[in-house]
This record gives structure tokens, C-alpha cells and sequence, in this order.
């Protein structure tokens, strides 16, 4: 048995940021647990831009951003290893991991901070019609054959999903010389940045579909094509609008799901709507000791706020290891009207220092209406948002003075509303 | 004169951007948040530039590819030669972050670096 | 080469009867179209073991659906070969159904079928406490089961190929014809000559048997349509939930996996092309809408995956087992559909018994009876863990992170005897690429490993047929 004071699960993003802080915060005595050959996670499949401009300022690549905590972490010599899988954690934070190189390790943690990501959502999911044939990829799984192994993975491409990963998988595969037909997108609106919109399918001339789906996958052995057709507001398929688009790739680029498995594994409680757990506003899920940060948490757009939140996180992390005695009181968030859920989903007032941030994305595309948040009844913030979208995470800050100046709270609610 | 839309794509905002382009050929630009967008507007009416982002090979490194970028803005009808012109590109590691793959990318002042490491094997 | 004995079909009951022909000293092969075993109705249905009551008494299904059941806990425990005795419920949502559920008890009990006892709301519910709470009684048969089909079919495979059978894959038979002394089995890569022919090929068996025998018979098929759900609700159910049969068959089922996931289906309908294993919007949703009669909740959230399969139903109802009457030597296990998986061993020892009586031939008194250990590392204890890591460091990697299945055991999978040469294989045998993700995380690192071990170029490494290759070539190939 090893006995660590902070172990993180996973070194991607989140968890390079919130080893760091934790060496920044005085801990001495860390492990990061990474199950790829490299520190650095999805980043070093993410060789594109758009990367670091609120942490550093400059637009970095994935694996520019990564290098930047790699070299620290290397330089302060902060223990990780490498190619190994963790596959179990305990309610007392006792983690069993194996690898190639010492077995089976056990290691009894003071403090655990998730930080495993995310999985994307296969074809079956969505149990798409047709036989079972070969070329049909999830895009990040297309993009760690392009970019990590340098394959090729089709030649004639439907991409089918239009958040980020669609569109930057898009241009990459038009880069390398496949063509890419289409993207297809189920909502009337994309997911993804305008930006990418511009310089992933505009520039190559690849059309958009909006309101479009995939109905039918063709082919047996290899896919031979696909049926696409348009969807109704309610997003049911309009009969007659039928095409067949012939291919012999698809992309399915349909959604991110936070990995818990090892976290219900602890009997962490899992938020059903994030798919992520429940955290307070120190980041601590509903087993004490047990922290989450990044998309293991919840589903972020930017890897900038994934670093920030491992920095808090770490930093809670540490408090815990101190010891510091906690006030219990915990006031619950909602997300109510309009809103899909919030991160955290309660604050506990003695955590907050200056102000107190609140993620949540709304569940609808929103023109002109108002971000509201209720201390109870009492509206304590009501702004206008031009827009706002599903797919850019939001927030709103509340400055410890409110918590002051109700001190009796014992809810706090989020909504969107007319006016 | 001339009406056309952009849309900025400096960062992730994505600023709409109308471009008048007058008879005496010059350019006003409205809808910008901050001057990158008025200079890109301006930039992609007259010389639309882009940064790309590729792979190349590298030979016994850790890992098999090495994530390269080019180090500033190329024409964008330069795009596909530079692709091209990477095609049989292949090196041999370590390779350094920043390290030059290819000077003067397609007859450019624009460099192809490296933006990841990969060690020896 | 003369043959004793060649089996045409490597599904589950050709396997089987290759494993159990292998007892007696006989020159066996196998011939197989697809590029591995059990890549057709055996790798696509409930992987149920009936209890039997379902059956016609009289009939060969009736017999040997209790015979196989009789057989299967102790066969499964010697082949490593996951099964679970888990029972079956079949619940009646209407007081008028009880005469139903007594027919069949009733038809179970002349089958020989034990333990069958009608059962009460109040008992149902606490032994399944997500059944549709409309369920006024049930038939609950404790001898019901479910099995991996695919360990069904393989683990006797592996264990003919140790026995000395020859297996030829990607092999069609194009004509089967009778001489004076022996067989000619033309198939694409020559001609196979042979005493006995042995009529296992599922779908297409109709045609061998026709081409030699004036009792004609003709396979219609009729396809069934699954949905899988994530192991997180595969406690959902713990027998497995029929609704009352109708002319169409068993009907939608509820149940656990031997793997431990929920699986939802069949729908049955009748299909006229052979090939055709196509999943439908319309046939996912009717087993999804079927299954509420039997669950309160059906957790579509948790769906991973669908597929379909097909069933080669003979027209007259009833297996078709045994020497032609009118050829000598040529043997039929033909229209082996529902109880076939659960029949297949007991199938699988008369068919050998009567073939080699037909043979004369003596007992293989070198006969291994044990397959080649497999390991599930994921179901060993810490200690074990431990233990395997240090005979093979390699059960330290990691492949699939949803299955935990490890570099060790597909490396084993590969080169195990039948060993696999596809992803599906992969699957199939360690279940790398099963589990929520479908292969999102694993499927390139299995592709390297396959390509590595067969040494085989990594863009010609399919997923299961030559043509179902994934990588088209390196980056910038295409420019």
C-alpha cells in the first residue's frame, strides 16, 4: 500500500492544472495517474488553435497549452506515472491502478481529485438503422488516428454533428486530402463556435445541413453511403425529404458524456442531467475528500475555464488535507426556467472569499431575455443577454456582500426570464 | 460600393463584421469589439490569410507524429500547395517545440514549426 | 485427402458437433464462408437456455431444448463458457392469460421440463420489483438461463482445432454432390472430398441439402431486432421476462446478459433476403414499446447498441436432425432456430454418436477435453491480479478501459487455436470494444495489436469481413 496526500486521476488539461496548483498551495506529497503513454490528454490530439487566450493571452495549439504545465510539472519534479489505468477508488479514497511496469498498486489518498474527461457517444447510442459496417467513427476517435497516429480513417466523409469537434474534424480531413461531403446537424442552429463555422466549413466550400439527420447507415461490410433527411421543430423526421448522400465514411460527432465510472465506482452522487457529480462550490463531490474538475465534471467549451477549475479544485483539495475545520451550512443552487443545470450545485458560504462564480448552460437558444438569480425570493441579479446558446457555458458571479447581506438564505435560483 | 459580411474568427467571440468597400477602394469596417477585428475585416476583403495546422511524421520519436503549425498567417489560396509541399515531408527526433520543419512554407516569409515535443524513443 | 466427416457451418451447432466428432479418431474438417466462426445467426440472438416449455411436445425442439438445458451449467463450467441459471418469468397482464400460463406449464411438464409454478402478483413483484406493475401472474421456470453465445460456439471450436479438426474459413461451398463412394464438397478453394457430409449452414442449408436430397426443405427466415443497454442497469431484471408467446414466437424479451447488460428483443419478422441483418427504426422501436409491458421504466438513456440477426426457421416447424433417408451419409442439423443455441450440445452428441456409428469409427482415446486456459482478468481478485501480472507483465496494459480487458488477453485471443484475425473477433472473444463506448477508445489500439501480431499491414486489419477494413492509408496519402 502507498500512502499519498493528493492523488489525481487523470493528466489531461485539468488534471496538469490542478497538480500545480497543488504544489502551489504547499502540497508536497503528489501523484498523477495517467492511463496514455504522455502527460497532456486530448490536448495532444488538439493541434489546432483557439487554445490558452484568457490563461496565457496568446492563441495556443492543444499541445502548445499542455506543454506549458508539462515543462512545469517536469521541472518540479511532481510525481505522475504513466500507462496506468486506475480501476477502482473506494468511499475512503483507496485507489487500486495497474500498469505494465509495477502490477497492481494500491494507494490510500488524503485527498482525490477527478479529472478523467469525457467519452464520446457511439452510434449505437443513437441506434442509427442499418447493418453493422466498417467506417463509421466517432470524431475524436477519427481525430486520434489522424493526428496522434497519422492514419487516414475514410475517404468520402458525412460528418454528422456540428459542435466543435465536427467542424475542426471537417477541415483536418479536407487538410489531409479526404473530402468531406457535408456536415449534417439535427438542430436548426450549430453547436459549434461562428469562428469555426468560417474557417472549418466555409473555407473548404463543405456545405452545412441544419436540421438535418443521419436516417439510414447503407452498406454491409464497409458503409456505402447514408440517408439524410430534414427534422421537424420537434425533431422528428419529415417524410419525402429523404436523399441518399453516398460515402464511405461517417463521422458522428453527437455528444460528450463525462466519464464516472470510477467516481460512482466511490459512491460519488452523479448530477443525472451533467452526467457529472455534484459538487459544491469547493469543487468536493458528496464523498468528502473526493474533488472533481474539467469535463469529468461537467462538459466545457473552453480549456481555459477547465484550468481554472482544477486550480480551484486543487487548492480546495488541499484545505481538506489541512484539515480545516468547515462551517456546515450549504446553500442548494437551482437552475430552474430555461436553465439545464449550474456548477455547483450548492455554495457553502464559508468558501466564498471575494465573489462566488456559478457555471450553467441554458437549455434552449435564448434571444434577448434576461439571466436572473433569486437568493429565495429576494432577485438579486437580473441581466440581458443578447444570446444565449446551449453550447457556450455561461456564468454569473456573485460578490460575497450578497451572501452578507442575507445571511439567511437557503436557496439560491437561477432562471432565464422574459424581462 | 460594396456590402459584404465576416465573420471574425481571432477569437472565440466571432465577432459580425459588415465591410463597406467604397469606389475609391477604401475600407470601413463596423460590428468590431476590439481593432484585431477591424484589421481582419480589411484582411479578408483584400488578402484573406490563414494559420494552418497539420502533422508530420517523425521517425523514432515516442510517438509517431509531431503536431506542427505554420508560424503566422499564409494566403488562403496558398493552403493547398503548403499541404502539398508537407506531403513527403518526414523527420527524425527529438524534436523541440518551435523547432523550424520547413522554411518558407510555398514561397512565404512563414515558417512550419513544431508545437509539440517528442522525445527519442 | 479423403475426409471422414466435414461439417458444412461453423455457427454453434456446427462447432459443437466438431467438438464432440472429435471424441472419436476421425479425419474432421469444417468448412466456413465468413473469415471466423460464429459470424451468423450464432453471434446475433437472445442467448437464451430455454427451459422448454415453450416447445411442442413430440417435437425434436421439445426434446432437445430439455436435454441441452439438462446439460448446459456443467458443459459451460468445463469450456469456460459464461452462463448463469437466472430463470424465466412469463407474466400475464390479464386474469384471462392464467389458462395461458397453464397450457404452458402444462406443455412443460409432458416436455419434462421441472420446477414450473404459477406464481402471484405479490411473489413477482418481490422477486422483480421493475416489472410493469399490471402483471397480475406469471410462469416462472428455474431452470431458464442465459449464456454467451459467442463462448458457445468458439470454446468447442477451440477445443476441435486442439483435437486435430480442420477448420477452412472464408470458404463457400458452391455444390455438394454424391458419387458412388464418397462426397465431393465444391467449394471456392477446391474441391473436398469426404465419407460424410454433416448439413450445419444455418440460413443456406435448404440449398446443400436440396442439392443432394429429393426431401426437399426450405429455410424462411425471419429476422429479430435487439437494443443493448449499459451494464449500470443490467441488474435491471434479474430471470429474464417473457411475455406470452404467440404464432410468431417467444416474443420481446427483458433480460440480463451473461455479461451483465439489459438486452431488449426480438421482434420477429419475415425476411426474404439471406443477408439482410439491417436494424430498423421501425423494429427498435416496436421491441422498445413491447418491452413496457414487461418493465415500468425502459432506460433508453442507456441504450449502447442495436443489431439484428436472423432466424433459420425451417418451414415445417421442427428441427431436422439426422442421416437423409434418401442419402446415406449426408446428415442434416437443419431449421435450427429457437431452442437451437440452448439444443446445440445435446444436438451436438447424437449428431456425433450417429455419424460415427455410420463411420464405424473408434473412440479418440487422446481426446483433450480441457480448452487452452482463458483468462477474464476482470473478474479475478486483487491477489490473482497480482499473480497474472507477474507470469505476463502485459496483463498490466490496459486496452479496453469499459470491459477491463487487457493487453494479455487479446494478444491470447489472437493466438489461441480458431485464434481471432478481426476486431469483431476481438470482440467476440474478450470483449474489447463491447462496452459503452463501442470501441471509441479501444478500436485503435486493438487494430495496432492485431496488426502487430498477424504482421499484417494495419490498413488491411478488418472488422470482420475482408472488404470491412477501417484505415484507407497515412495521412497526406490522398493528396
Amino acid at each position: 500500500m502507498i500512502y499519498k496526500d493528493i492523488v489525481i486521476i487523470g493528466a489531461g488539461p485539468a488534471g496538469l492544472a490542478a497538480a500545480l496548483s497543488a504544489y502551489e498551495n504547499g502540497a508536497t506529497d503528489i501523484l498523477i495517474l495517467e492511463r496514455e503513454n504522455y502527460l497532456g490528454g486530448i490536448l495532444n490530439q488538439c493541434i489546432h488553435n483557439g487554445f490558452g487566450l484568457h490563461t496565457f493571452k496568446e492563441e495556443l495549439t492543444g499541445p502548445e497549452y499542455a506543454l506549458r504545465y508539462i515543462q512545469k510539472i517536469e521541472e518540479l519534479k511532481i510525481e505522475y506515472r504513466l500507462n496506468t489505468m486506475v480501476i477502482d477508488i473506494s468511499n475512503t479514497k483507496k485507489i487500486i491502478a495497474i500498469n505494465e511496469t509495477d502490477g497492481v498498486i494500491i494507494i490510500q489518498a488524503k485527498a482525490v481529485i477527478l479529472a478523467m474527461g469525457c467519452r464520446e457517444r457511439p452510434r449505437g447510442a443513437l441506434n442509427i438503422p442499418g447493418f453493422r459496417p466498417s467506417g463509421i467513427y466517432s470524431a475524436g476517435t477519427a481525430q486520434k488516428y489522424v493526428n496522434i497516429d497519422g492514419y487516414l480513417p475514410g475517404r468520402n466523409i458525412v460528418i454528422l454533428g456540428s459542435g466543435d469537434i465536427g467542424l475542426i474534424m471537417a477541415r483536418r480531413l479536407t487538410l489531409e486530402g479526404s473530402h468531406v461531403k457535408m456536415v449534417c446537424e439535427i438542430m436548426p442552429y450549430s453547436g459549434g463556435l461562428k469562428r469555426n463555422i468560417v474557417q472549418c466549413l466555409d473555407d473548404y466550400e463543405i456545405p452545412l445541413k441544419l436540421s438535418h439527420t443521419v436516417t439510414k447507415i447503407h452498406g454491409k461490410e464497409r458503409i456505402e453511403g447514408v440517408t439524410i433527411a430534414k427534422v421537424d421543430a420537434a425533431m422528428k423526421t419529415i417524410s419525402g425529404t429523404e436523399e441518399y448522400v453516398s460515402c464511405d465514411t461517417l463521422l458522428l460527432s453527437v455528444g460528450l458524456i463525462p466519464e464516472n465510472e470510477l467516481s460512482r465506482k466511490a459512491g460519488v452522487k452523479i448530477n443525472p442531467t451533467t452526467q457529472g457529480p455534484f459538487v459544491s462550490n469547493s469543487l468536493e463531490t458528496t464523498i468528502p475528500g473526493i474533488f472533481a474538475c474539467g469535463n469529468v465534471l461537467h462538459v466545457h467549451d473552453l480549456v481555459d475555464f477547465v484550468s481554472e477549475e482544477a486550480v480551484l479544485a486543487a487548492k480546495y483539495a488541499i484545505k481538506h488535507i489541512k484539515g480545516i475545520q468547515k462551517n456546515e451550512k450549504s446553500i442548494p443552487v437551482y437552475a430552474r426556467d430555461g436553465i439545464r443545470y449550474t456548477v455547483p450545485s450548492s455554495i457553502e458560504v464559508c468558501e466564498v472569499m471575494k465573489m462566488q462564480l456559478i457555471r450553467f448552460r441554458v437549455s434552449n437558444v435564448y434571444e434577448n431575455q434576461y439571466i436572473s438569480v433569486y437568493f429565495d425570493f429576494e432577485r438579486v441579479y437580473h441581466k440581458l443577454k443578447r444570446i444565449l446558446t446551449p453550447g457556450e457555458m455561461e456564468q454569473v458571479i456573485l460578490p460575497k456582500n450578497w451572501f452578507d447581506k442575507y445571511p439567511a438564505v437557503s436557496s439560491i435560483n437561477i432562471a432565464v426570464e422574459g424581462e | 460600393m460594396e456590402k459584404r459580411q465576416v465573420t471574425c474568427i481571432n477569437c472565440p467571440l466571432g465577432c459580425t463584421l459588415d465591410v463597406e468597400i467604397h469606389s475609391d477602394d477604401s475600407i470601413s469596417v463596423t460590428g468590431f469589439q476590439c481593432a484585431r477585428g477591424e484589421d481582419y475585416a480589411k484582411k479578408e476583403v483584400l488578402n484573406p490569410t490563414r494559420t494552418i495546422t497539420s502533422t508530420v511524421p517523425v521517425l523514432n520519436g515516442d510517438v509517431p507524429m509531431v503536431s506542427v503549425k505554420t508560424s503566422g498567417d499564409i494566403p488562403k489560396k496558398s493552403i493547398k500547395s503548403c499541404m502539398l509541399a508537407l506531403k513527403d515531408v518526414v523527420v527524425e527526433a527529438p524534436i523541440y517545440i518551435g523547432d523550424i520543419i520547413v522554411e518558407h512554407i510555398c514561397g512565404t516569409d512563414i515558417n512550419i514549426v513544431a508545437t509539440k515535443e517528442v522525445k527519442k524513443k | 485427402m479423403m475426409y471422414d466427416t466435414i461439417i458444412i457451418g461453423a455457427g454453434v451447432i456446427g462447432t459443437n458437433i466438431a467438438s464432440e466428432l472429435a471424441k472419436y479418431k476421425l479425419k474432421i474438417a469444417v468448412i466456413e464462408k465468413n473469415t471466423d466462426v460464429c459470424e451468423e445467426t450464432s453471434k446475433a440472438n437472445s442467448g437464451i437456455v430455454h427451459s422448454g416449455y415453450d416447445a411442442m411436445p413430440g417435437t425434436l425442439k421439445a426434446k432437445y431444448n430439455v436435454l441441452g438445458n439438462q446439460m448446459m451449467a456443467d458443459f459451460c463450467r468445463k469450456l469456460s463458457i459464461p452462463f448463469r441459471q437466472n430463470g424465466s418469468l412469463v407474466i400475464a397482464h390479464d386474469y384471462n392469460d392464467i389458462s395461458k400460463l397453464e397450457a404452458l406449464k402444462a406443455q412443460g411438464i409432458m416436455n419434462g421440463v421441472p420446477g414450473l409454478r404459477i406464481l402471484e402478483k405479490e411473489e413477482i413483484l418481490r422477486m422483480e420489483p421493475e416489472l410493469n406493475k399490471n402483471v397480475v401472474c406469471a410462469l416462472y421456470a428455474p431452470t431458464g438461463g442465459i449464456v454467451d453465445p459467442f463462448q458457445l460456439t468458439i470454446g468447442p471450436a477451440e477445443l476441435a482445432v486442439q483435437n486435430g479438426v480442420a477448420f477452412f474459413l472464408k470458404t463457400i461451398v458452391t455444390n455438394l454432390i454424391k458419387t458412388n463412394h464418397c462426397f465431393q464438397v465444391e467449394t471456392n478453394k477446391g474441391i473436398f472430398q469426404t465419407k460424410t457430409v454433416i448439413n450445419a449452414s444455418g440460413l443456406f442449408s435448404d440449398d446443400i441439402n436440396n442439392w443432394v436430397s429429393g426431401h426437399k426443405h426450405y429455410i424462411k427466415p425471419r429476422k429479430g431486432e435487439y437494443c443493448l443497454f449499459d451494464k449500470q442497469v443490467g441488474s435491471l431484471v434479474n430471470s429474464t421476462i417473457f411475455q406470452l408467446p404467440t404464432v410468431n414466437g417467444k416474443g420481446v424479451l427483458v433480460t440480463p446478459t451473461a455479461e451483465g447488460n439489459l438486452m431488449i428483443g426480438p421482434n420477429s419478422l419475415e425476411e426474404y433476403d439471406k443477408e439482410d441483418t439491417m436494424t430498423s427504426a421501425e423494429g427498435i422501436r416496436y421491441v422498445l414499446e413491447i418491452a413496457e409491458k414487461s418493465i415500468n421504466i425502459v432506460p433508453t438513456a442507456f441504450i449502447i447498441t442495436g443489431f439484428a440477426g436472423l432466424r433459420a426457421s425451417e418451414i415445417g416447424g421442427d428441427f431436422v436432425l439426422g442421416e437423409a433417408e434418401d442419402v446415406p451419409g449426408f446428415f442434416n442439423a437443419l431449421g435450427i432456430d429457437s431452442p437451437g443455441l440452448t439444443a446445440a450440445p445435446a444436438i451436438a452428441k447424437d449428431m456425433a454418436k450417429w455419424v460415427a456409428t455410420s463411420l464405424n469409427a473408434k473412440l479418440n482415446n487422446n481426446y483433450i477435453s480441457e480448452r487452452l486456459r482463458i483468462v477474464r482478468f476482470d473478474e479475478e481478485s486483487l491477489e490473482q491480479k497480482q499473480r497474472l501480472f507477474k507470469e505476463d507483465h502485459e496483463y498490466g496494459r490496459v486496452v479496453c478501459r469499459c470491459e477491463l480487458v487487457t493487453l494479455a488477453e487479446i494478444k491470447d485471443a489472437i493466438h489461441r487455436p480458431l485464434g481471432a484475425t478481426t476486431i469483431d473477433g476481438i470482440k467476440r472473444r474478450t470483449r474489447a470494444g463491447s462496452g459503452r463506448c463501442q470501441g471509441g477508445f479501444c478500436s485503435p489500439r486493438v487494430l495496432e495489436i492485431l496488426s502487430q501480431e498477424l504482421k499484417k499491414d494495419i490498413r488491411e486489419i478488418a472488422k470482420f469481413s475482408e472488404k470491412s477494413t477501417f484505415l484507407v492509408g497515412l495521412d497526406k496519402d490522398l493528396l
